[in-house]
């Protein structure tokens, strides 16, 4: 239940990237990381002090980089890369098609400030397509945890793991909720609250959100079931479903377009399976703008009222589908 | 080590070998194939230190790294040849469920290639990331690569070569396959490499040349090159080539970068290519 997922402290995602990867460094000497000029911005310093000689600036030039990655995978290393989201994946899809994906290369791409929530730099920088471009490469693995600690937790997790690897995580100071020994499995959703009306399902910054929204829900009599989906390829078929055969109804939530994103592949398992009413709090086909990270997220229709909204509407429809199965 | 003439014989049957791939599918690149089998032959019989079986992360071995992969007849010709894979399996060539595809690729799992190739631009980067690797692990073994010219069209391209020179690496031989040609007709009117040997030279690289269509420069030059590693700066050899060498009619400009002879334009090929050690 929520009460299992206390609040514990404020701290960015990238944060845990940063600190997960020193950790990942200490326990398999084959982990190097590579970095296009923003060291400080994907807090990649403590890896560099603590392992100079396995650290690759490589400036501005991220195709380069991507490129250099997939060489260093060959010389059997487990390359971690840093950048920005929009420079780690629209910037360099095609280096990372050809030199990555196709090749079957282990190197983990590591992105950071994904999403509105980069703030005041504006929609050049705001990728909201990341997720898809990333999810269509066939084998890619594609991760978008949710706070410090499950950022940290899949930031160990993923060198363990051979395959190309898409790291999605973010840029300011947000909730700490879950445990910080949790181990983290590529692929496993988590169940982190039991409901009976509504299925919510959520990623990323997104997942507190959900919660918040999941409190203020059960206060007027919603019984919501809140799924914290890291791992968006491959997706947890089987904790959704699950889920979704009980609630008969599902809300996703996510920072990112609606096309192509989580909801998007939720859709698609549904539509499969087990046919079922959906909304979708995401970016609805728009490029962002400049601001504060939370009034960003309120302007484009990405807050717990706007879940609380969505799940209002789709409990509307999961009645009509039921008159008519009746 | 295979001397001279040994090596000649074998660039001639690679030769044949090309433009038999390329007609039985009706389709693929001949011309920078055929510029480049000199090269290609010295490297792999008199240069290159490989492994077999062939395994991935090329510990102990120099590596290859082909980044204008449109040129596989050639490479695949001379990793057969080489012993990678029967050279029964040229006759796949392009077909389908083949492992020896249009562009080169590791997916199938064919010896011999450690990244996937085709798109332009980016074999320079891997091949850096796989000297570093090397250098990482102390393995004294080289890099080679060859890229073509038209390819320096391509911006990744220079962020590869700027790196290069930048991280000192001195464990890199790039070959650059100037014969001038490039799909949409002579590099000079699609766009202009200007001064090539300034270009690299000012990016803080090695510069050599040689003729790629003269086995005995190839080697002296390969040799050369060779010597001069571990200096703590990158190599580049301007090898100038002759898109189509072999076959006279395939001469002419940029016509056969991509395109297959007819039953008629392959018999007229191999007259002039003598079966030396033995048809696939």
């Amino acid at each position: 239940m929520l009460t299992d997922f206390p609040i514990t402290g404020k701290k960015a995602t990238r944060d845990g990237f940063g600190d997960g990867l020193l950790m990942a460094g200490q326990q398999n000497k084959n982990v190097v990381a590579l970095c296009a000029d923003l060291l400080g911005s994907l807090k990649m310093n403590a890896f560099v002090k603590a392992f100079p000689e396995r650290f690759v600036q490589v400036g501005i030039a991220e195709a380069n980089m991507m490129g250099i990655a997939a060489g260093l995978a060959i010389g059997g290393k487990i390359p971690y890369t840093g950048t920005f989201a929009n420079f780690s994946t629209g910037r360099v899809y095609d280096q990372i098609r050809q030199s990555i994906a196709y090749s079957h290369k282990n190197v983990k791409i590591c992105a950071s400030h994904a999403g509105l929530t980069l703030g005041e730099d504006g929609a050049t920088h705001q990728i909201l397509e990341d997720i898809g471009l990333m999810k269509m490469l066939p084998g890619m693995t594609v991760i978008n945890p949710c706070d410090y600690n499950q950022t940290k937790a899949a930031t160990i997790a993923i060198a363990e793991h051979y395959g190309p690897v898409y790291l999605r995580f973010g840029r300011p100071s947000w909730p700490i909720f879950m445990p910080e020994n949790l181990p983290f499995e590529i692929g496993k959703g988590i169940l982190m609250n039991e409901g009976s009306d509504v299925t919510i399902i959520a990623t990323g910054h997104l997942v507190a959100y959900a919660m918040e929204a999941v409190k203020k829900l059960n206060e007027e009599g919603i019984s919501a079931e809140l799924i914290n989906i890291h791992t968006i390829k491959p997706l947890d078929e089987e904790i959704i479903l699950d889920s979704v055969s009980k609630t008969k109804c599902v809300v996703t939530a996510e920072e990112h377009q609606r096309n192509g994103g989580l909801g998007d592949s939720v859709a698609q398992l549904l539509s499969r399976k087990m046919p079922t009413a959906q909304e979708y709090v995401a970016v609805n086909d728009s490029f962002g703008e400049s601001g504060v990270p939370e009034l960003l997220l309120a302007k484009y229709g990405l807050t717990p009222e706007n879940i609380i909204a969505s799940v209002q509407e789709v409990l509307k429809r999961k009645e009509m589908v039921s008159s008519f199965s009746s | 080590m295979a001397d001279i003439q040994d090596l000649k014989k074998i660039s001639t049957q690679v030769r044949r070998d090309i433009v038999r791939m390329v007609h039985q599918c009706q389709s693929g690149h001949p011309g920078g194939s055929l510029g480049c089998t000199d090269f290609m032959v010295a490297l792999y019989f008199h240069f290159l230190h490989y492994k077999l079986p062939f395994q991935m992360e090329g510990h102990g071995e120099d590596m290859f790294f082909l980044s204008n992969g449109h040129i596989s007849p050639v490479w695949y010709s001379v990793l057969a040849r080489s012993g990678f894979f029967p050279t029964s399996e040229l006759a796949t060539f392009r077909r389908i469920n083949t492992r020896l595809q249009g562009h080169p690729t590791t997916h199938e799992g064919l010896p011999g290639i450690r990244v996937a190739s085709g798109s332009l631009g980016q074999g320079l980067s891997v091949a850096i990331g796989a000297a570093l690797a090397k250098r990482l692990d102390g393995d004294q073994n080289m890099i080679y690569v060859l890229t073509g010219d038209g390819e320096l069209e391509e911006g990744q391209v220079w962020e590869a070569i700027m790196s290069a020179a930048h991280y000192k690496l001195d464990n890199i031989i790039v070959t650059v396959d100037w014969n001038g040609q490039q799909i949409d007709g002579p590099t000079s009117e699609v766009m202009s490499l200007g001064d090539l040997e300034a270009k690299w030279k000012s990016f803080g690289w090695k510069v050599l040349h040689m003729n790629g269509n003269v086995i005995e420069d190839v080697i002296s030059t390969l040799q050369q090159a060779k010597e001069q590693t571990g200096k703590k700066q990158p190599i580049v050899i301007l090898m100038k080539s002759v898109m189509g060498y072999g076959v006279d009619f395939m001469m002419e400009g940029h016509h056969w970068h991509g395109i297959a002879p007819n039953d008629e334009q392959l018999i007229r090929a191999l007259t002039q290519l003598e079966e030396t050690v033995g048809d696939y």
